[in-house]
């Protein structure tokens, strides 16, 4: 089965979803799917692991809904509001965190990461403990789509995260994405090649940067507000968390991971505090389990049978 | 004439936390040549290599590339005036396929490389010259495999062909027989003869009969210092090399 078959049947699956599933729980399956796509982007084909990712995601998020709620923007900018301010911090951020390699990248990604909480905490536009609430839906271009029914949001939605996992995509199998591989694979052999390594990583970490603040921007729009849990440390260690579950590296394996977290978060609610621990425990055991994710080993199983079945 | 000599360097030295790696090393390479650089273990070639490449900072002295001060410039930026280097441990991209990583080397003069927004099958116009490349080194059987696959020996044939896509004037080889079967070797230095012909290349290698056989000229090192130079006939009676080796008890 290769990639575009997997695309095609997923794709089947999210058109005929929210006939199925409520809408709003759909709605933020795909956010965080689209967050997690652009961690992969950074972890999987740059070879470069963030602790901060948050920063990028929640901070979009206030951005947007400020945009929205404050200023009157209509969603599709303050979207890309969003996004756009996401990136100029990865900018800022990723120019200081690329110069360190591995656990010490890690490390300052991580106290940026505290650093907007902070921020957001005081900040005045935010609300603070409280978050920024009662974000209106206003309707999206010019008045065609109105996104306030929650059928209609849904399918803009998918419409805006087919764009940015298509942006990805997109990235990976570009002229860029071929020298990010490289350098992931061997970063002194890329430099003697005469490339510089850092100036690949930059760009990588700002496109990351950006896209995961779209996905913010996205959830602000859904849920109507921005909260303080989103720029928290357990937000960029939940990323981790999914796409690890579903594979680094694989294209699709974040967003299986994401659905899933999303998923159990859901039905544990109930549970009340346990539902950490539980999701420990199935965390534990699907890492156990699936050495290289969900998706990454299913495709190591179907590479090996379909070279099985062809001699 | 002055400008015969394309690399030079004068002075190097390297000190790791008061050890001198590198000992005032005087160093001139002509150009078209080839130029074997010798001593025992340790003596302090690869990070001689390190050095010219800018791949460490000398703690002083100075390189001149084709008459061009390179003291100072960055890595990527020296290898792009055309001295390229290959590294000890081979050194290749594991899970590319042995095809694409000669492409990435192929890759950089075109100046796309930062284009994420086009398709890499804009990259396909390359595979011709690849698989030319991987031909000559003898690895076409093996284009599709990722590079993690080859035996070791194949991995050092594949990292200089990668090292030979970008053109370089001047190549810098360290070791590029070591780990390989008697029929790779003979394959290998007729490789680098053939390439010699319109290229300098700076070696070191512990294969003396290699050594006998390519180069023009060696310069030994033993502990950081330059102990000879001159053609093979000459060095390899000098007392103080036969000693060096002989301490050591190597070749
Ligand atoms: N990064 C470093 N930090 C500290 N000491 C180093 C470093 N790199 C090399 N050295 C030391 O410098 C000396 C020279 O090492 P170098 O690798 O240049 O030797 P070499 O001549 O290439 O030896 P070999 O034939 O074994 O490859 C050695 O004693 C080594 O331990
Ligand atoms: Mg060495």
């Amino acid at each position: 089965m290769s990639t575009r078959n997997v695309g095609f049947l997923l794709l089947a699956v999210a058109l005929v979803a929210p006939w199925v599933a409520y809408p709003v729980f759909l709605m933020t399956a795909l956010c965080f799917a689209l967050f997690a796509c652009a961690f992969n982007l950074l972890i999987g084909y740059a070879g470069l692991m963030s602790f901060g990712h948050a920063m990028f995601f929640g901070l979009a998020g206030y951005v947007c809904g400020h945009a929205i709620k404050v200023w009157g923007w209509p969603p599709e900018l303050a979207m890309l509001g969003g996004a756009l301010a996401a990136g100029a911090l990865g900018v800022v951020t990723g120019a200081l965190a690329i110069r360190r390699q591995g656990i010490y990248f890690a490390m300052i990604t991580l106290a940026f990461s505290q650093m907007v909480y902070f921020f957001c905490l005081q900040a005045p536009f935010t609300g603070g403990e409280d978050g920024l609430q009662g974000i209106p839906r206003s309707p999206m271009l010019g008045g065609l789509l109105p996104v306030h029914n929650d059928m209609v949001l849904y399918y803009v939605v998918l419409a805006i995260f087919l764009f940015g996992f298509g942006a990805i995509y997109r990235i990976i199998h570009s002229p860029f994405g071929q020298v990010l591989k490289a350098i992931r694979e061997n970063e002194q052999r890329a430099v003697s090649l005469g490339y510089n390594a850092d100036r690949y990583k930059l760009v990588a970490f700002i496109l990351s940067a950006t896209l995961a603040g779209l996905a913010g921007s996205l959830k602000a729009v859904v849920m109507q507000f921005a909260t303080l849990t989103d720029v928290t440390a357990a937000m960029s260690g939940e990323v981790v968390l999914m796409a690890l579950v579903g594979g680094i590296g694989t294209i699709f394996g974040p967003v299986v991971g994401a659905v899933i977290i999303i998923t159990m978060q859901n039905y544990l609610a109930a549970t009340g505090e346990w539902v950490l621990v539980i999701q420990g425990v199935i965390f534990v055991a699907i890492v156990l389990a699936f050495r290289k994710g969900i998706v990454g080993e299913i495709a190591d199983r179907w590479r090996a049978y379909s070279a099985g079945s062809r001699k | 004439m002055q400008n015969d000599i394309i690399l030079e360097a004068t002075g190097l030295t390297k000190e790791f936390l008061g050890f001198v790696a590198v000992k005032d090393v005087n160093l001139r390479v002509r150009r078209h040549s080839i130029h074997a650089l010798i001593g025992p273990n340790g003596a302090g070639k690869t990070t001689c290599f390190n050095l010219l490449t800018h791949f460490l900072v000398p703690t002083s002295g100075r390189i001149r590339f084709n008459g061009v001060d390179i003291t100072g410039r960055s890595p990527a930026a020296i290898a792009r005036m055309g001295l390229v280097r290959s590294f000890q441990i081979s050194a290749v991209f594991p899970h590319l396929t042995v095809r694409d990583n000669v492409r990435v080397a192929l890759q950089r003069p075109l100046r796309n490389s930062f284009q994420f927004w086009r398709s890499d099958s804009m990259l396909d116009r390359l595979n011709d010259r690849a698989l030319a490349l991987i031909e000559a080194v003898g690895l076409a059987p093996y284009a599709g495999l990722p590079a993690v696959e080859l035996p070791y020996g194949r991995k050092r044939a594949l990292e200089i062909a990668t090292t030979l896509a970008l053109e370089p004037e001047m190549l810098l080889l360290d070791e590029p027989m070591a780990g390989l079967a008697h029929e790779d070797i003979d394959r290998i230095a007729q490789l680098i003869r053939k390439v010699a012909a319109d290229r300098t290349v700076l070696m070191v290698e512990h294969n003396m009969s290699v050594v006998a056989d390519l180069s023009d000229t060696i310069t030994v090192l033993a502990r950081g210092e330059k102990l000879a130079e001159g053609p093979y006939a000459e060095v390899s009676k000098h007392p103080q090399v036969i000693e060096a080796y002989v301490g050591t008890g190597h070749g």
